[in-house]
Parts: C-alpha cells; structure tokens; sequence
C-alpha cells in the first residue's frame, strides 16, 4: 500500500478540501496540506527525476531542504519552475508538473543514463567528449545542455506584482519553533522591537510534526497560543512565510517572505536588527546504502511529521532505519497508527526495549531496496548478518540530524562538530550580534530548546538595556538522546546516494579522493555534491561523513565547505521588487517638447528631445538638416537644463575655483563668463564647461550632462577633504533652473522680445557676458556663451517657468524663424565648430589631445597639473583633435572608423588615430567629422583612408582645422 | 553595512559613494623638488591593508558629507567615522 | 596518464584510480617558484615546463589548488578590448583558451557560444564600433548587430518597452565560457606531468633574501629556495608583496560579487553584458544563469559582498530580460579582486631582483588565465618580457602610460 489519509488528526482542515491537479491528473487535499502531502496521501510517490540518472524520486523531506519533488507551478508566463512541492501550500485550482522528463514521469527516456552509470562517475566530463575536437561545441555540449534542468522558464515576461521593504527591529528572532518563540517570548515581553520570521505558514517548527506535549497542551496549540501572545504586543512583528536567507554587514537580514494573500506575491525584506536569535532547528541527514533514492525512501522525521501534522500513514508496512533513539519516537508513531513496522537500529547496545508493536532489529542494516518506480522491498542484515528481503512501502531513515548552521557562516565562520550530538554545530565566529538557540545550537531536546530561547531572548533585552522578565517556562519533553553518526553501510555492492539530486554517490567520492580531490572544497566541485537547488542541506554532511570513513581522518578534521547566502533560493523578480530600474529624467520642457511631437532619445538617465519633426518631413535627416540650418540662418532654441549646474559662492569662491580648473579663474570679472576646463587629478581631462561670476563672491558652473554628478562629487571633495580652509559653499541647482539655448543670427531680436530689464547690446553685454533680468517678471539669467558658434545665449530660469518660456520663444519668434531644436541638431552644430564633447571626452585625452593646451595655465596650480606633465601625457605623438572632410563629395565616414596613411598596411600596427564623430554638414553639405590623429595639428591637408572593418566602409578624408564654421568667430561675437 | 554619520546617525551604505583610500586627502605640495614622484604616489599607489584601513566616503543621497570611514577590510566592521573635513583641518593644523 | 577514449572505458569497469597530481613534499630549492596555486599560477608553471623548458619548478598554495579567484567567477573568455596594449594579449589567450582541451588533454569544456555587448544609443555603438574595429585592425573577429540582429539573436530581449532601447550591440562569436574549475585542474595536471611540484597547504609567510636579491620563500612548511620567484596571488597581492617590501602598489582590493539562479533548461544562447546598466549573464551547462555586476566599491578581504549590488545588478537583469522573474537566486559568492589602477594588468620584473609580479586583473582574471601564465612564464624563464605583454609595466603609472579600457582614471572601484 501507498500513503492514506488518516480518519481523523492533524493540522488540516477537513472542512475545506481543495482540487487540485498533476501533470494533468486531477486530485484533491484540504487546506493545511502541502502538495507534497496531498499528493502521498493520494497515493503518488513519485514526484521528480534526478539531474544526471533521471532516476524517479519522491518527496525525500518534507521542508525546504528537499531535493528530489521539485515541481513545476502554473501555466504559460505564469509558470514557475524548481518548486518544492514539500513547501508549496496547496490551493483550489493548483497545477502542477513534473520536470525533467520526457516524454513522461513514469517512462524517462533520459533514464537510460542510469544504464551509462559506470562512464558518468565523478569528474567524467573533463576527462571525455574531447574527441575529435571539433565535436565538443557542435555534438557534446549541445547534448549536455539540453539535458540541464531541472525545470524551465516561460521565457515570458511573468505577470504579477513582487515586493520589497526594509524593517528595523532590536531582535530578529530566526524560526518559530520552540526556541524561536520562546526567544521571543522573553524578548517581548522585556519591551524589545521583535520580529520573528519563520519559514512555514504556521507557527511551531518540529513541534507540528511531532506529539510531543507542550505545557501540557499539544505542542502545535503551545506554539499558537505563544503567536497569539506575540501578536498582542504592539512591538512585536510576526512574519510567516518569511525565510532569512542572508546575514550581511551591519546586522542586515535578506528576508524573503512569500505572501499569497496579499498584493504581491513576494517580499524581499532588509530588516536591520541590532540582535538576532538563530533558532532555525535542524535538518535530517540521510544514510548512504545500496539505492536508497527510491520513490519511498524517507526521512524519518518526514515520515513522522506526514503522519502528525498532516494525518498522513505513508506507507502500511514501514521499515525504520536509524542510529538513535529519536526514530524509535518515529517507529512508535508509526506503530501506534497501525503500520507494520520494523525497527532496524545500527546500535547494539540501543538502550530502552522496543515500543508496543514494533519488531526491533539491534545491531542492523539495510543492504539494499527494490522497486523502480516506488520502494516495493528492502534488504534488512541483521546484528548477527543474516540478510533477507522484506516487502516494505516506506523506509524511514535517519542519521541524525545536522543543526542549521547555515547563517551562521554566512561571514566566513566555520562550524564545529561535536561529538556528544554527532553534529556540525555554530562555531565561535558567529556575525556580529548573532546568537543562536535550540536545535540549531545542537539541543535536542524540546524542553532544552525552550529554555536556550527564553536565555537568548532574556540575553538580548539586557544586553539592549532591558530588564528581562522571568518568567516559567512551560514543562516539556526532555529525554536525553543518544545519537552516534553513522554514514555509510559498509560490505555491500551498489550505488549509495549522497547528493540526491545532483546524483552523487559513495562511489563518486571515492573516485574523487583517490584522483586528489580529498580536500572539501575540491570534493564538492568536483563531485557537484552540495550545488543542487537544495544546495547540499539534505546530503552534503552525509558527503562529509563518506569521505571522513574513506580517509579515515575524523569528521571534525575533514571540516565543512562553505555555506553562502542564500539560506534557500530567492525569485529574482522579488529581488527586483515593483521597482523599475533607474528612473527617467525628464527635463522642464519635456511636456512643451511632447506637444512639438519631438522625438525623445535617451541621454544617461535623461530623456532629451532629439529632434522636432514637422508635417510632411520624411525622415529625421531633414528635420535635423532643416534645425541645424536654422541656428545658422536665422534663431533656434534648444532645452540645455540637463547640464549640471553647481552655484559657487564665499568669499574664496574665485580661489576655490582657481585650484580646480585648469585654465585661471581667479581674476574673471563680475558679470562675466569663461569656458572652464576641469583635469582629473592624473591629468586627464574630467569635464568642461562655463564658469559665470555673478558676484564677487558668487559663481555658477556648468558641467556636461553626463558629468554633473561626478563633477559635484569632486568639487565637494576638493572643497571638504582638500581645501577646507576656503570660505566656500556649493549647491548643485541642476534641477531648480530651466536653461534654453538661444542660438542664431536672430538670437538678439528674439531674446529682446523676451527678456526684459537687460539691455542686450553687444557693447552692453558682449560675448561672455552674463547677467541677470526678466522674464515675465521673474529673474532670468543670462549667458552670453555659444555651444554652436553662433551669436547665442543661454537663458536659465526657474525650473517651474522653463515650459512657459520655450512657449514665448516660439510665439515671440514666429516671425523671426525661431526654431526649437533637438540633442541631434545640437551635435551637428557643435562639430562643425569643431568643439569637443563625450566622444573626444573619453577619460584618456588630455587638453592638448583636445587642441586645448594653451588654456592650461602654466602659472598655477590646479587639480591635474603635476601629473599631466608625466612623459606619455606631455608625448607629442600622441592623437590630437583635427577635422576631416571627405575628398570625395557626398561620401560618408563613420565614428568608430580607424586612420591610416595612404599605402600602409591596414592593420593595428598602422593605424594613427580613428574618427570620433561626424555628423552631414547642411550648412557645408557635406559629412563633417572631428578625429584624434597623431601629431594631427600638423598635418593639415595631408590625406588618408578612413577604414571601418566592422561596417567594411572606407572613405578618403582630408586633415582638416576642427573649426569648419566661422573659424574667426565673427559670428559668435556679432 | 551601516555607516553612523557624525550628523546624520546611522544610514545604511547604499547612501554613500564611496571613493577610495583617504590618502586622496593629503595632497603633495606640488612646488616641492619631488612634486612628480610625490603626486604619482598620491594618486597611484596605495597600502591596501588587510585589516585596518581608512576611506572617504561622500553622503551623495544625504547630507553631501565626505566622511572618513575606518573600516576593517578582513570584517567589514566600521570601526570609526568622521566628517573629513574635521580630519582635513585637523590635519592642517598639525602640519 | 594521457587520457583517452580507452582509459575512460577501463576506468568504467575498474575501482582503480589514480590521484590527478602527486602531493609532494617541498623540496629545498628549485630554479622557480611560483606563489600561488590559482589559475594563473598553475599556467604559469605548467607553459614554464611545457613551453620554456622549466620543470624544476614549485608551485606553493596556502589552500587547495584553484581556491582562488579562478574558482570563483562568471567563466567568461572573450577578447573584444579596446586599447593597443590589452587586444593582442586577450586574443593571445583566446587562442590558447581554443587549442587548451587539445593542449593540455583534459577537458575544460570551453564553449565558444558567442558574447554581446548590448548599445542602447547613438554614442554607446560609435564607441562599440571603435571598439569592434580596433579587435578587427589585430585580427580579431568582431561584427556590430543593428536591433534586427539582437533580436535575431536573443529575442527573449525587452526590445518593446525596456527602460534602455537596444540599438544593437557589439558580437564576438568566438567568446563563450569555460569549466572555471577544469582550468585549474587541467593547468596542474599537466604541470604535474611534466614534473612540476604542486606544494599545497603551504602559506608563504615570507621571502628570503640573499643581499639584494629575493632567493625564495619562506613558508609554513619551510624555506624553500628558489633562483626566480614570480607571485600570483591576485586579491592578496599587497599582503603578499609587503612581505617581499613593497608596502605600497598601484592596487586596491575590491569584493566582486557573482550569483547563480536555479538550473534551468537552456533558454540563454551566450554570454550577453547590458550597456545600461552593470549586468552580464550566460547559462552554464548544468542550467544555472551565471550572472554579476559591479564590484561594491569599498576596499575588501572579506569575500563577501552586500545586498545594494545584489539589487542592482537584478534590477538591470530584468530590467533587459524581464523573463528571468521567476527564476531564482542560488547562491552568491564574493572574489577579491586585485583592482589597479587603471584597470589592466602587470606582468613585470620588480625592483628586486629575483622577484617577478603577475597581478593586477581587476575582474577581467579569468579569461587571461592562459596567456597570463604563458606570458608570466615567458618573463621568468627569459627575464624579459615578450612584445605582447610589454605594457603591462609596474612602472607605467609614474610614467602615463596607462592602459585604461574605462577612461576613469586612478580609481579602481571605477574600472
């Protein structure tokens, strides 16, 4: 017989039963039951198929740690693979599937890998598929690849909300089992901020798989009222669902909380907690015999749990194999529900007499099973090795139990074994401010596990400034337990599970240790064994234990390997949360831009206008031709409010600047504006842009769009760290004005419609001057300075105003061809002047690369001063800033394409510098392009290839000045 | 990691940019005669304990402090901080 | 032992084995001394003995062989660099990464399933076409997809309404990814082979000295002398070269964080980087997404990173392919990295005679692995430096010639 549901008992609600279906077949549970549950007590055992053999598996657990039943949920984009149907709350409507399969559960062709078991051992694929070698990527890898799994994604997009939130809390109480909540308790009721976040959707750990009395009620009603106790206390935070799959610096916990009832489906927490109590319980350790991996095979205390809280019998006859005294509470279980069960004890000398009705083998092993789909019999040797086959449904096996260690090591701590409990226990190098309780410390005891909690609990309040508060704790079981590890049965052929899922066996350590690979680490990566999706909780310390036998050298001395975060798998999408990623900036006119109808582009986290298209243009060659001619024929208009700006005021504000730049500043007049030029301290060039003295004491800079926050960041730096004797503050306004660029023949006469309070003359206000007037009343800054070379401004006023200005540009500036124009137009304009932006800006070139040498003053210092006089800064071969047109009319060179001279080779060893950009003239008509070259200055009018492999164009281009348009500046200064 | 502002309390480290090794404070005197050699230390080489060490971190979503950390490297426990510019005067002043 | 189809099939059918490398003990002295059993230092002993005629050599790990960064990483190989002094180099391990399973008989199942590197506007692809015709001018394959071929490609991309458009992107077919692991086995095996001592569980706590000259190491399973010493210990390069005297480098260590999903059937093709924001990802054979970002930009030995990046390099993962929602993370681990200064490697003699550097790899390690050992080799064995690796000087931050991919300067948690 297969699993039943009891008549009556457990913690499941018979009143409301829930359809369900898998892989298609319908079934039906009740609320409270996991799948996992539903389905054993539906009679299915066979759940999964392993990784690598495709081997049937049942649920071998019934917790998170389970490696075999992992299920697919859901359909289409909703789908969601490598569940555990051991945690999964079942509910009206579920389906799910099996994985990694084909073309069904039962009958896997991929089953015939465990035909091939011998050649597929340990370290197999480094030493095979490497003949002949082409076949490795065109016939081997694709095979292996489409073997991987176990589940799959939709490839959709999958719908649904997720979340994430932080928390703060003086104690974070890990687990709600008895240790948890007894920690809780204590700590409560001291008047700590507590949160307690517990894995399952009900309170009391092992107390709801067990029978065990708490204060003289169940111990699931114990664990109930204690929640109920905790929910009362205003400063007490219950999280269930909630698994703490991280410890991170500064007591941050990763939390990951499932929440099916609410809006999202999950919530990725940061809690920060200035204490935590670890009282995460244990995980049951398995036994390495000859197929113990067949559907029916499981841990005891799964087995006892299925029938406690889940009123399951698993199976009629039962064989229970264990090497301590807490599976005979399994086999009494078991007895007392009417199985059939044998009790096969490794011990000898096991103390106590069999329980009522359990036939009790001292002494004994179980050699072997049977049964493919399902366990149908196992092979018991007795004390005296005697072996005979027995029909079995159920072999319940235990070899101890292994604390949850895991967060304990998540800074690098190792754990401890310890003899006495036969485990690996919390070394001393916990985090900081973590404690850990109960059976995750080793307790073994119920009673023990309560009284650690309350300790840690009580610990916690005082160590806080907290008065505990004493009070009893409730009587509970407290039997000492004799445990001794056990691993492997010895003297028996056939393979032995170790890592279920990955399907690493005793013999795959073997060969692993004798091939050199006997250090743990090695072990592990070698073997796979621990990297499964249930990352080695279930069997990694039963490896351990394998290899401490093979070598011979003590477990304690064969160590663990590392444990990292997380504790178990977090859905990506959590992590991500509601949250898109990087926000878009929109700058002030971005709304009047939309009206245009302007095509947007984005600019780093900017989205920029880029060009205006108007009826009837049909492609953005001509709009941007028809933009870029207008600032050069008549007046455009351009939103530049995405350049950083940084007000500079103090009394030092004109030395603070000196230092920074590299070109002086001290002596700029008031009301007056000069482009600035900014190194980094290892003398390349970081930023260029405008500095304008409002006052004596007051400045504002400009930087590039990209560079604002990086040019804030330094200049706060150089303020703070460097110079803070300097009277001097600054604030970037980047947000709180709206700068338009004004630019064109006309820019006068649009502009003077505009601004009021200013007279705009060229005597009264020439080229760089700036100054302050208005506009519909408000203030408006002005700065004569020009981006494209021609007459222009730059108009910044309040951010809230910039849309009503780019409204009275266009209405004042019908007659006059006022144009708005967009980033691309912009870039036209800037490289027919031949002024440098992002890509001559690289972060490698210094001034003199950019033409900008003589800027550099020689008579100060400044940031980068020093350094840039370094040999291969100052090397005169180095590429510098030329312009090129193209000998052949109409001809087109891209940026990105290489230089070479006429008649050499086309190779790296060749080339002389490259095309950073280029743009289509219309006001040349022709393709303009600005190029770093060596000792490019010097070779004006020479010609040569401009060759771009990638897009396999050449173009015959001219060396030309980078200033194309009005190289005098007449026009700029009209 | 937590970082407690001298100002601003404890934050959480994802507020700050951290840009290196507080050495970035202690410019050279750039008209000294070893001015080259000084600069290329300053800006290029750099202790890089395995333990204790020190490092300017700016509040670029707070208060725009820089503040100078001390951290240990092996644990990650913040060990002290301070507003630079407190060590930057200090230090001046003791030049 | 060469291995072929036939010691395969009899190890089917036989429990005997035999161990990979011996475990030696450290002899008193050797003509090399390699510290540091990692990837790049098992190269390195391995293409001493098998390209240089070195085997009297000594490889000294204070753990276990590969328990540095070569066993901690994304495993990507790729050699789509920039700048002059990096692409022969990269393209130079590239080829050793394509003749390696051959070379040394062990299969480190490098998988040539293309990288890309996504462009998300104008000026990302100009810089990406500069890029792609510079690998091109050293004879290195690289081809610039427009949308159209990005979605040829991978269309699982969130070409519709992603935060970023992708304009295109930068293809280098023959990049992929190898067993990261297998690299390091297959490096000691045949360095082994060839005679090689691979001394484990042997710390260098300090260097001997002979007047001026380094002349070996001290360790804690003795002195061991040593005509040519060459350090690889990147991530602990100070702590071990203060030992030797230099107390200051041009080198910070940074934790770099990396992270594996949940296997999962194959449903990403090849290694592909987001333009945007900092994320790459592939899918192992075994189905796991191998996925990272940024380093987390404060100076670290801890190995292990905090959840901002985490956050980071998950929200632009799903920010580009928004299908890896249900996916779930498996386990993160965090590298120290050896960050320098301008974000390449050295490969030098040092000021000490005797004593050679191979460090610096910021988090680009991995794929160097090959070359780095052959060229770290060339260096001891020659005491000169081959053209290929010539840039890669200790003392280039004094003199400007810098090699910075990033153009961010003298920052190392920039590169």
């Amino acid at each position: 017989m297969t699993g039943a549901r009891l008549p009556e008992g457990g913690l499941i609600d018979r009143a409301r039963p829930l359809g369900f279906t898998f892989d298609g077949k319908p079934f039906a549970g009740f609320q409270g039951d996991t799948l996992a549950s539903a389905l054993i007590a539906s009679g299915v055992r066979v759940m999964g198929r392993s990784f690598k053999y495709h081997r049937p598996r049942g649920a071998l657990t019934m917790g998170s740690e389970e490696p075999n039943a992992l299920v697919g949920v859901g359909e289409g984009p909703d789908h969601e693979p490598n569940v555990r149907a051991t945690t999964l709350e079942l509910r009206e409507g579920l389906r799910a599937v099996s994985q990694n399969r084909w073309p069904s559960l039962r009958f896997d062709a991929l089953a015939l890998n465990d035909l091939a078991a011998p050649l597929l051992g340990a370290g197999f694929y480094y030493k095979t598929f490497m003949w002949p070698a082409t076949f490795w990527e065109r016939v081997y890898e694709p095979l292996i690849r489409r073997a991987a799994g176990p589940g799959a994604l939709s490839g959709a997009p999958a719908p649904g909300r997720e979340d994430r939130a932080f928390a703060h809390c003086d104690l974070l109480v890990i687990g709600a089992g008895p240790a948890g909540l007894a920690a809780a308790l204590a700590a409560g009721r001291a008047g700590l901020r507590v949160i307690v976040a517990d894995e399952d959707a009900r309170p009391g750990g092992r107390l709801l798989a067990e029978r065990l009395e708490v204060g003289g009620v169940s111990g699931a009603d114990w664990a109930a009222g204690a929640w109920a106790e905790l929910a009362s206390m205003a400063q007490v935070r219950l999280m269930s669902r909630a698994c703490v799959f991280g410890v991170y610096d500064g007591g941050v916990y990763g939390v990951l909380q499932r929440t099916p009832d609410g809006p999202a489906r999950n919530v990725y927490w940061r809690i920060h907690a200035r204490r935590a109590v670890l009282a995460a319980g244990a995980t049951e350790r398995p036994v390495a015999f000859p197929d113990n991996d067949r559907p029916g095979v499981m841990l005891a205390g799964a087995v006892r749990a299925l029938l406690n809280r889940w009123a399951t019998l698993a199976g009629r006859r039962v064989t229970v194999f264990a090497a301590h005294d807490e599976a005979w509470r399994t086999a009494a279980d078991l007895a007392a529900a009417g199985a059939e069960v044998r009790l096969v004890d490794v011990r000898e000398d096991a103390p106590g007499t069999a329980p009522q009705g359990v036939e009790l083998v001292r002494g004994g092993r179980v050699t072997g099973t049977r049964g493919r789909l399902g366990l149908t019999g196992v092979r018991v040797r007795d004390g005296r090795g005697v072996e005979c086959w027995r029909e079995a449904d159920i072999l319940a096996v235990s070899g101890g139990w292994s604390p949850a260690v895991h967060l304990t090591c998540h800074h690098r701590g190792r754990p401890v074994w310890r003899e006495d409990v036969a485990a690996f226990v919390p070394g001393p190098d916990l985090p900081p401010g973590l404690s850990v309780a109960g059976a995750a410390a080793g307790a073994v005891s119920t009673a023990a596990a309560l009284c650690e909690g309350d300790a840690a609990g009580r610990a916690a309040a005082e160590a806080l400034g907290r008065a505990p508060v004493r009070a009893n704790l409730p009587e509970a079981e407290d039997a000492p337990v004799s445990a001794a590890a056990f691993w492997l049965v010895e003297g028996v052929k056939g393979r032995a599970w170790v890592d279920f899922q990955n399907d690493v066996t005793v013999k795959d350590i073997r060969t692993a240790e004798a091939e050199g690979f006997g250090a743990v680490e090695h072990l592990k990566r070698y073997t796979t064994m621990g990297m499964a999706t249930d990352q080695g909780r279930v069997g990694a310390v039963l490896g351990l234990g394998v290899l401490a036998e093979i070598t011979g050298s003590g477990i304690a001395e064969t160590g663990t390997t590392i444990f990292r975060p997380p504790y178990a798998p977090v859905p990506l999408a959590a992590i991500a949360g509601a949250h898109g990623f990087r926000p878009t900036r929109r700058p002030p006119t971005h709304g009047w831009a939309e009206k245009r109808g302007a095509v947007f582009v984005e600019v780093g986290p900017w989205l920029r206008a880029q060009y205006f298209p108007r009826p009837g243009e049909t492609g953005w060659r001509q709009t941007v031709d028809r933009e870029a001619l207008a600032v050069r024929e008549a007046v455009g208009f351009c939103d530049v409010s995405t350049l950083g700006k940084i007000d500079v005021q103090g009394a030092d504000a004109a030395v603070f600047l000196d230092r920074l730049y590299a070109n002086p500043m001290l002596k700029l007049p008031v009301g007056r504006c000069r482009y600035g030029l900014m190194l980094r301290e290892d003398g390349c060039v970081m930023d260029d842009g405008t500095v304008a003295r409002l006052a004596e004491d007051h400045f504002v800079v400009s930087t590039t769009t990209g560079g604002a926050a990086g040019v804030f960041r330094h200049m706060e730096f150089c303020r703070q760290c460097l110079w803070p004797d300097l009277d001097v503050s600054l604030v970037s306004v980047t947000e709180a004005w709206a700068q338009t660029a004004v630019a064109g023949p006309r820019a006068r006469d649009l502009l003077s419609r505009v601004i009021e309070g200013l007279d705009l003359a060229d005597e009264a206000f020439p080229f760089l001057a700036c100054g302050e007037g208005r506009f519909e009343g408000a203030p408006a800054r002005l700065f004569r300075i020009s981006y494209s070379g021609e007459l222009a401004y730059e108009v910044a006023v309040r951010a809230g105003r910039g849309e009503r200005l780019a409204e009275a540009l266009a209405a004042a500036g019908a007659d006059l061809g006022a144009t708005p124009y967009g980033t691309e137009a912009m870039g036209v304009l800037r490289i027919e002047k031949g002024h440098v932006a992002g890509p001559e800006l690289d972060g490698r070139t210094t001034p003199a690369d950019l033409g900008l040498a003589k800027m550099v003053s020689t008579k100060k210092d400044f940031i980068g001063a020093t350094l840039l006089r370094r040999e291969g800064l100052a090397d005169p071969a180095r590429p510098a800033l030329v312009g090129l047109r193209p000998v052949v009319a109409g001809a087109g060179v891209s940026p990105g394409a290489h230089l070479f001279a006429q008649g050499a080779p086309v190779d790296a060893g060749h080339a002389e510098g490259r095309v950073t950009s280029a743009a289509f003239s219309p006001n040349l008509g022709e393709t303009v392009a600005l190029g770093l070259l060596k000792r490019g200055p010097d070779r004006i009018g020479e010609r040569l290839r401009a060759v771009d492999p990638l897009r396999g164009r050449e173009a015959m281009v001219e060396v030309v000045s980078p200033h194309r348009i009005d190289p005098e500046g007449g026009r700029l200064r009209a | 990691m937590i970082i407690d502002h001298p100002l601003c309390g404890p934050r959480d480290a994802r507020e700050f940019t951290v840009l290196g090794d507080a050495a970035w404070m202690d410019r050279p005197d750039p008209a000294a005669p070893d001015a080259a050699e000084a600069f290329h230390a300053y800006a290029c080489l750099r202790a890089n304990p395995a333990g204790v060490t020190r490092e300017l971190w700016w509040h670029e979503h707070g208060d725009r402090s820089w503040l100078v950390v001390t951290r240990d490297t092996l644990s990650h426990a913040v060990l002290k901080v301070e507003l630079a510019e407190d060590v930057a005067r200090a230090s001046k002043a003791a030049r | 032992m060469r291995l072929s189809a036939l010691t395969l099939l009899r190890e089917a059918f036989s429990p005997e084995r035999t161990p990979v490398w011996r475990t030696p003990e450290p002899k008193p002295a050797y003509r090399v001394i390699i510290v540091g059993g990692g990837g790049h230092g098992l190269a390195t002993a391995y293409y001493l003995a098998k390209e240089f005629g070195v085997t009297d050599v000594a490889v000294v790990e204070k753990g276990w062989l590969g328990s540095g960064n070569v066993g901690r990483n994304t495993t990507i190989i790729r050699s789509n660099y920039l700048l002059d002094g990096n692409i022969p180099f990269y393209e130079h391990s590239m080829k050793l990464w394509e003749g390696l399973e051959q070379d040394f008989n062990y299969n480190a199942m490098v998988s040539q399933r293309g990288v890309l590197n996504l462009c998300h506007s104008d000026a990302q692809r100009d810089a990406y076409a500069r890029r792609g015709n510079a690998m091109r001018l050293h004879g290195v394959d690289a081809e610039l997809l427009d949308a159209d071929g990005v979605r040829a490609m991978a269309p699982f991309l969130n070409f519709d309404d992603a935060r970023f458009p992708i304009k295109g992107g930068l293809l280098q077919k023959r990049g992929g990814t190898a067993r990261h692991d297998a690299v390091a086995w297959g490096y000691a095996r045949g360095a082994d082979l060839r005679g090689v001592d691979l001394i484990q569980n042997a710390e260098v706590t300090g260097f001997l000295r002979e007047g001026g000259r380094i002349a070996g190491v001290q360790t804690t399973r003795g002195a061991i002398r040593a005509g040519r010493t060459g350090v690889a210990v990147a991530g602990n390069t100070s702590r071990v070269m203060a030992m030797a005297g230099f107390d200051r480098l041009p080198i910070e260590s940074h934790v770099l964080q990396a992270f594996v999903s949940e296997g999962l059937k194959p449903i990403i093709p090849g290694v592909i980087t987001y333009g945007a924001g900092h994320f790459y990802i592939s899918q192992s054979d075994k189905g796991g997404l191998v996925f990272g970002g940024d380093i987390d930009g404060y100076a670290s030995y801890a190995q292990r990173g905090g959840l901002p990046v985490l956050e980071d390099v998950v929200e632009a993962g799903m920010a580009l392919m928004p299908m890896i929602g249900r996916a779930k993370l498996l386990r993160s681990w965090g590298g120290i990295m050896d960050m320098s200064m301008d974000g390449s490697p050295i490969i030098d003699r040092t000021p000490a005679e005797g004593l050679y550097l191979n460090a610096g790899w910021c988090y680009g390690g991995f794929k160097a692995t090959p070359a780095s050992g052959w060229h770290f080799a060339h260096l001891i064995a020659k005491d000169a430096p081959h053209p290929v690796a010539a840039a890669y000087r200790l003392d280039r931050f004094r003199t400007g010639r810098t090699i910075d991919e990033k153009g961010m300067g003298p920052w190392p948690n920039l590169h």
